[in-house]
């Protein structure tokens, strides 16, 4: 009755019979989350770091075996930081810089990451998923150890829900058998082909594109290749219309090739046909071992509505994009970051429920903007139309020779946090001179800090940061405090501090959210602006 | 706000409309549908501004949606 849907990489959770099975009914927690992937384990690590109770349900009792994800972006690491497990992830990966673009054999284009100094975390590093989920299953373990209520439950799969005024009741099955659950918030962590969406009848809409692509992770020891993104338009050992090489830890390569639409999927999958195209393309001579293989067409689409009353959407369950552009994982720990706070404070009563319509509202329009970059990256890739081809092509030649074309070349515009501009929590931006970079609604750039980090100094709070301004210790309004963070421009002799905040202007003071993302900012302290702040980031106003 | 000039521009318009057709002159449909792209790309980079880029667009555009 129990049959799991994939292999495991690594088993976490293994079933325990929990009390819960055992009441005569249903508990009530104040949070459910559905699906251990990684998006519900960060969820899970930010309420429990919060002291918010929290009950994790995956129908596995572990990680899938197979990465997807490999490319985690400087945001995903900064909010790892936040949760404590950054540093395994740095220490794992694979730092890279460089994608160069071919066409033929031919190079076309060369793109530079080029991380700016200053900076705890690189741009990009390459992971493989099932380490990125099992370093953060760790630092839950840590967090339990500590005292965390955090509980994961391998092996319970929701089968059904009943939504309701105030809370939700879960119908889940084990291989104890069946039992039911209250949640006072529901959180669905369950996955692009979310069977919460679908008991709940939610739509789910957008694009699918019409091309699938053969993933082939393969170890190479002595490799020539270099720790590049290396991208083939029409390569010319003809093993797909694209090809892509990357390097992740452990001596493994993704390559990843473009094969088609109608595919006989089962023929493709064979290890000689897949080997074909690898040896077409590597050489007969260079030795490799295959580790995993799988085939994935995509989507790009959203749900139109991210919170049904108890019941909010997180991760792929919420949206999906075409892996070109590494905007799936990352986005989604974007969406734990913002809500794990506002579920926090509405939670203890310090905000209203419709606080957490702003996640709806800024994460919705997060997703649009990934969706947006992936659309143009895959029509690029893969052109729809006769005519768009012959533009394609067009650029391609056309980058060979000229410069002005190479911005063009669109072979993934890689994941960057979404700002976000004009939307309802937004105080003012009263800081004359001030970079656009930090305007309200941005994610906090990182900066050097007398040995460390500005970001280990900002975020689980409201912080009041000043830089060469006065202002009160702490400033308490409706129950929610900002604590003062007081930095001089002097802090960082390197001048990115200065250069990040406060621009051509000599002073500063910010309020940042606790999701590192700049509520409002002024050139100094203002007592009844920083109030009025700080009630607009909770949505009081 | 920069605006596409549709005022008369070519020192000799016949010279420039011959060079036109002359350089398409003998390729496939194929070939001639790519030059045709670069053409326009290299042109459109020149021009740069967004906004007239997309007002040129646009006019061309409707002119296909009268056909
Ligand atoms: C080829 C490929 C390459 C990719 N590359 C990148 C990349 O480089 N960077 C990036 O950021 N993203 C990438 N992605 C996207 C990334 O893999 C996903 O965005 C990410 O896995 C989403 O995490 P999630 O937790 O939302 O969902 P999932 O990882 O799908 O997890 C959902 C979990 O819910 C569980 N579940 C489902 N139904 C139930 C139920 N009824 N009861 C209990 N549990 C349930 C599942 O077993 C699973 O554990 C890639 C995707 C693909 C396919």
């Amino acid at each position: 009755m129990f049959q799991d849907r994939y292999d495991l990489a690594f088993r976490l959770y293994p079933y325990a019979r929990a009390a819960d099975q055992d009441a005569p009914t249903p508990v009530r927690h104040p949070v459910v989350v559905v699906g251990g992937g990684p998006i519900g384990l960060a969820m899970a690590l930010d309420l429990g770091r919060q002291g918010v109770p929290v009950v994790v349900l995956d129908d596995h009792e572990g990680i899938g075996q197979g990465s997807r994800a490999i490319c985690f972006a400087k945001r995903t690491l900064e909010i790892a930081d936040r949760y404590g497990c950054g540093g395994p992830m740095r220490d794992k990966g694979v730092v890279w810089n460089l994608g160069k673009v071919f066409r033929d054999d031919r190079k076309v284009y060369e793109f530079n990451l080029l991380p700016e100094d200053g900076h705890r975390n690189p741009a990009f590093i390459n992971l493989q998923q099932p380490y990125f989920e099992k370093f953060l299953f760790e630092q839950i373990q840590a967090e339990q150890a500590a005292g965390a209520p955090i509980q994961v439950r391998g092996r319970n799969r929701v089968e059904a829900i009943t939504p309701a005024e105030d809370h939700v009741t879960l119908d889940i099955e084990t291989p104890d058998g069946p039992y039911r659950l209250q949640a006072d918030w529901l959180i669905a962590c369950d996955g692009a082909s979310s069977p919460l969406r679908s008991m709940m009848g939610l739509d789910f809409e957008g694009r699918v594109f019409k091309d699938s692509f053969l993933i082939a992770d393969i170890r190479m020891t002595d490799s020539t290749f270099p720790t590049e993104r290396w991208f083939w338009f029409e390569p010319w050992f003809k093993s797909g219309a694209s090809t892509l090489l990357h390097k992740q830890p452990d001596d493994i390569w993704r390559v990843d090739f473009q094969i088609g639409w109608d595919v006989d999927r089962a023929e493709e999958l064979k290890e000689t046909n897949i080997r074909a195209r690898l040896d077409a393309m590597l050489g007969p001579e260079v030795d490799y071992e295959l580790v995993w293989s799988s085939i994935y067409t995509f989507q790009c689409r959203r749900m139109r509505n991210f919170r049904h009353g108890r019941v909010i959407f997180a991760g792929d369950s919420a949206h999906q994009v075409s892996p070109f552009g590494a905007r799936g994982a990352n986005s989604g720990m974007q969406d734990v970051d913002n809500l794990g706070w506002k579920l926090g404070l509405v939670l203890s009563g310090q905000a209203p429920d419709r606080l957490l319509d702003s996640y709806n509202e800024e994460r919705t329009h997060g997703a649009d903007e990934n969706i947006r970059h992936s659309t143009r990256s895959t029509d690029f890739i893969t052109p729809k139309t006769r005519v768009s081809q012959i533009f394609r092509d067009a650029v391609l030649d056309l980058a060979e020779e000229y410069e002005f074309a190479r911005p063009i070349v669109n072979s993934g515009r890689l994941s960057v946090p979404c700002t976000y501009d004009g939307l309802s929590l937004n105080g003012p931006d009263a800081l004359p001179g001030g970079p656009s970079r930090s305007r309200p609604g941005s994610a906090c750039p990182d900066a050097p800090l007398g040995g460390g980090y500005l970001l280990d100094r900002l975020g689980g709070g409201f912080t009041l940061m000043t830089l060469d301004a006065e202002a009160p210790e702490a400033v308490t309004e409706d129950g929610v405090t900002a604590s003062r963070l007081a930095l001089s421009a002097a802090d960082d002799p390197t001048g990115a501090l200065a250069a990040r905040y406060l621009g051509t202007a000599a002073s500063g003071v910010y309020l940042v959210r606790p999701d590192q993302h700049v509520a409002a900012r002024w050139d100094r302290y203002d007592e009844t602006a920083v109030r009025a702040a700080l009630r607009t980031a909770c949505a009081k106003d | 706000m920069a605006r596409l000039d549709t005022s008369s521009h070519f020192e000799a318009p016949d010279e420039f409309y011959a060079g036109l057709i002359a350089a398409q002159d003998g390729l496939s449909d194929e070939a001639c549908l790519a030059f045709c792209a670069r053409l326009i790309l290299l042109l459109a980079n020149h021009v740069g501004d967004r906004e007239v880029l997309d007002e040129a667009l646009a006019i061309a555009r409707a002119g296909a949606d009268q056909n």
